[in-house]
């Protein structure tokens, strides 16, 4: 094992984490300033990646469908929060779970009504092709760093909107006091909607960024929804510095655990058997990580202070 | 010529719908039409549907569930058909865990399974069963036909497959006739969309080649990511990895893959190109290698159907077991455990009028069974 191959590993942790933080940013927002529990968040996640897809297709350029995916799932957020979620806030966290479970097999069967089961093409745009070298002499995908940067700015972009600009001065109000701010006069019901479709247009851009180098399908956001659960999780729920470490913490963790648990299996059983068993702890890894988290800290790294 | 060829298609078209069954025949298909494996699943009934279709007949009722890829719901649905439906006949499912839990229970119900894609390994050798028969191959041969050819100028392949039956299967079949040395070998998780880690590690592990069994969304991840990360290495993988369902997805990444394949559009012989031509006809698009498998799987039991009672499983199994059809894939038969014996080539990914698609290469193996059946005692 080489430096080049660690440090390559480290990059893809880290683009995975910050991947992972554009779902939980949302999810979590969404949770902090509502109390709401959103499974529906994988389907705006889709709701990027199609729209991307399919802008780009009749364009061609993925930058317009960049843009489209930003849009599109912002719109479908708000669309979704004025019609059902707006009648969840008040009720028990189970009516929620059961009304966006049902959100997701509309929003699956929709997109397979409008786009068909085979999994749409989408391409990483020219200026963003192929590899550069990286000290030590090993190449890493362009795309992937522009990922890493993206989801950079993107992180400050929200440390900036929750604690410099006034809307950011109401979640944060919000988060707080939900009848407080609604008897100080804030149009509690229009923060709800800007909050649900900003949490909508991060996961619309992540599915965008990320179905350029995935299968844009139906369904797959499931998966990225089920991680970004485990990530607000140990990250405290709630909290968007949580979720930012949480994601990076996961991306590293679930990486290198495919990369080095099979290698350590090596010193016990046979190769064959080593990249089977190591395969399988590796799967599992974030999740005792969770476990682990949860049995020293039982409400995450970074506890909201009130909740 | 015109009008003999025209002549010899009127004879077989009235030798098919002509022939009414002895008794009507009830097929329950269970297939995967939502979730992310349903390409798969769709071009498994429209292949086979073709098939029922193109026979025109009257007694045959065919029942469509799908499963979404999930094994509980799956034997729910196999309950049902058999119960309340009453089915004569089982068919359709992709997975192999799912087809795990659900072929050996209706077997031992006395229904007749006849596979048109998953072939565990578990039910071709001791634990054969008179009643089932798989219509595509035994899950380890198209990866056995990849192993065989990395013989020819590969030193050190990379191989590796999702942890599950078919993906364990894969690697075994690949190391039966593979000579060389392995570089490692690596199971991803079922589903997994993010390959950094694993392409990380091809660059660095002095492969010459690489092999991988990734079906569905999995090998579309792989080869977007694989094409963008700069390493050079030539991919192989069995038919699947590269078939028809997601080669548009996939886009210019995947060309000069190197697969193997019972079967490619650009097949020479008149079943199939009747096959592609109805296929296009009927659907708009190209078929993959799951529809020709369950486009065979249909005919099979149609041309039992012809001769035989399904009620008298005996004889019904005779017939299937003769497999007198015309299949697209050429030579085809049934082995002495109910799998093929069939020719598998090694096709390359080529554009064609801008269309991706696969185009033969060589013939790989010829007339090649099964290395379980020789546990088989029927």
């Amino acid at each position: 094992m080489t430096i080049a191959l660690a440090l390559e590993q480290l990059l893809n942790g880290l683009q995975l984490g910050v991947m992972l933080f554009l779902m939980a940013a949302g999810l979590t927002l969404i949770f902090g300033v509502m109390g709401l529990i959103n499974l529906a968040h994988g389907s705006l996640y889709m709701v990027g990646a199609f729209a991307c897809a399919t802008v780009a297709a009749w364009t061609g350029s993925f930058w317009i469908g960049l843009v489209a995916s930003l849009v599109a799932a912002a719109a479908a957020g708000a669309i979704v929060e004025l019609v059902v979620i707006r009648r969840l806030y008040d009720r028990d966290h189970l009516d929620q779970v059961l009304a966006t479970f049902a959100l997701i097999l509309m929003f699956s069967e929709g997109t397979r009504w409008l786009f068909g089961s085979f999994p749409l093409y989408l391409d990483i745009p020219p200026l963003l092709q192929g590899a550069v070298g990286l000290p030590g002499g090993t190449e890493y995908p362009v795309y992937r760093l522009a990922i890493i940067a993206a989801g950079a700015l993107v992180a400050f972009g929200l440390y900036m909107l929750i604690s410099r600009t006034r809307l950011g001065m109401r979640i944060r109000a919000g988060e707080s006091d939900r009848e407080m701010i609604g008897a100080l006069g804030v149009d509690i019901r229009t923060l709800y909607t800007v909050v649900f479709a900003l949490g909508a247009a991060l996961a619309g851009f992540a599915g965008a960024m990320v179905g350029a180098i995935q299968s844009v399908q139906v369904g797959m956001g499931e998966p990225v929804l089920i991680l970004a659960f485990v990530v607000i999780v140990i990250g405290g729920i709630g909290s968007i510095k949580g979720a930012l470490l949480g994601a990076l913490l996961v991306g590293v963790t679930d990486t290198m655990g495919r990369f080095l648990l099979p290698k350590l299996m090596l010193l016990f059983v046979p190769p064959a058997q080593a990249g089977m068993i190591g395969g399988a702890i590796a799967s599992m890894l974030i999740y005792i990580v969770m476990a682990v988290i949860l049995a020293v800290k039982p409400r995450g790294l970074f506890p909201p202070a009130h909740a | 010529m015109k009008k003999m060829l025209a002549a010899a298609s009127l004879a077989l078209s009235l030798s098919a719908s002509g022939l009414a069954f002895a008794e009507p025949l009830k097929i329950g298909m269970i297939t995967t039409l939502s979730g992310g494996g349903a390409g798969l699943g769709i071009d498994t009934r429209d292949g086979f549907m073709l098939a029922i279709k193109n026979a025109g007949n009257k007694d045959i009722t065919v029942v469509t569930e799908d499963d979404a890829q999930k094994p509980e719901l799956a034997v729910q649905i196999a309950d049902k058909m058999i119960q309340s439906d009453k089915v004569d006949i089982l068919t359709g499912i992709v997975w192999s865990n799912l087809l795990m839990a659900v072929a050996p229970s209706a077997v031992a119900q006395g229904k007749f399974y006849v596979s048109t894609n998953a072939a565990p390994a578990a039910l071709a050798g001791a634990n054969c069963n008179k009643l089932y028969f798989n219509a595509a191959y035994q899950n380890d041969n198209l990866h056995e036909a990849m192993g065989e050819y990395a013989n020819k100028g590969y030193k050190k392949m990379f191989i590796l497959a999702p942890n599950y039956p078919a993906g364990k299967d894969s690697l075994t079949g690949f190391k039966r006739y593979y000579k060389g040395q392995l570089a490692a070998e690596v199971y991803t998780q079922v589903g997994q969309t993010d390959y950094a880690a694993e392409i990380a590690q091809m660059r660095a592990s002095g492969a010459d080649g690489i092999f991988v069994f990734l079906p569905g969304g999995m090998g579309i991840a792989f080869m977007k990511q694989f094409a963008q990360s700069g390493v050079k290495i030539p991919v192989m993988g069995p038919g699947f990895s590269f078939s028809q369902d997601v080669l548009p997805a996939i886009g210019d990444a995947a060309l000069g893959a190197k697969a193997s394949g019972q079967w490619a559009p650009d097949f020479d012989n008149a079943a199939s190109k009747k096959f592609l031509a109805d296929f296009q006809k009927e659907y708009n698009r190209l078929p993959s290698i799951y529809a020709v498998q369950a486009y065979d799987a249909a005919q099979l039991i149609l041309a039992a159907a012809s001769k035989a009672s399904v009620k008298d499983a005996a004889a019904f199994g005779t017939e299937l077991k003769k497999a007198d059809i015309q299949s697209p894939r050429g030579k085809f038969k049934f082995n002495t455990n109910q799998h093929p014996i069939q020719d598998i080539y090694l096709t390359e990914v080529v554009k064609n009028n801008g269309v991706l698609t696969n185009k033969t290469v060589e013939k790989i193996f010829a007339d090649h069974g099964d290395a379980y059946a020789k546990d088989c005692k029927l």
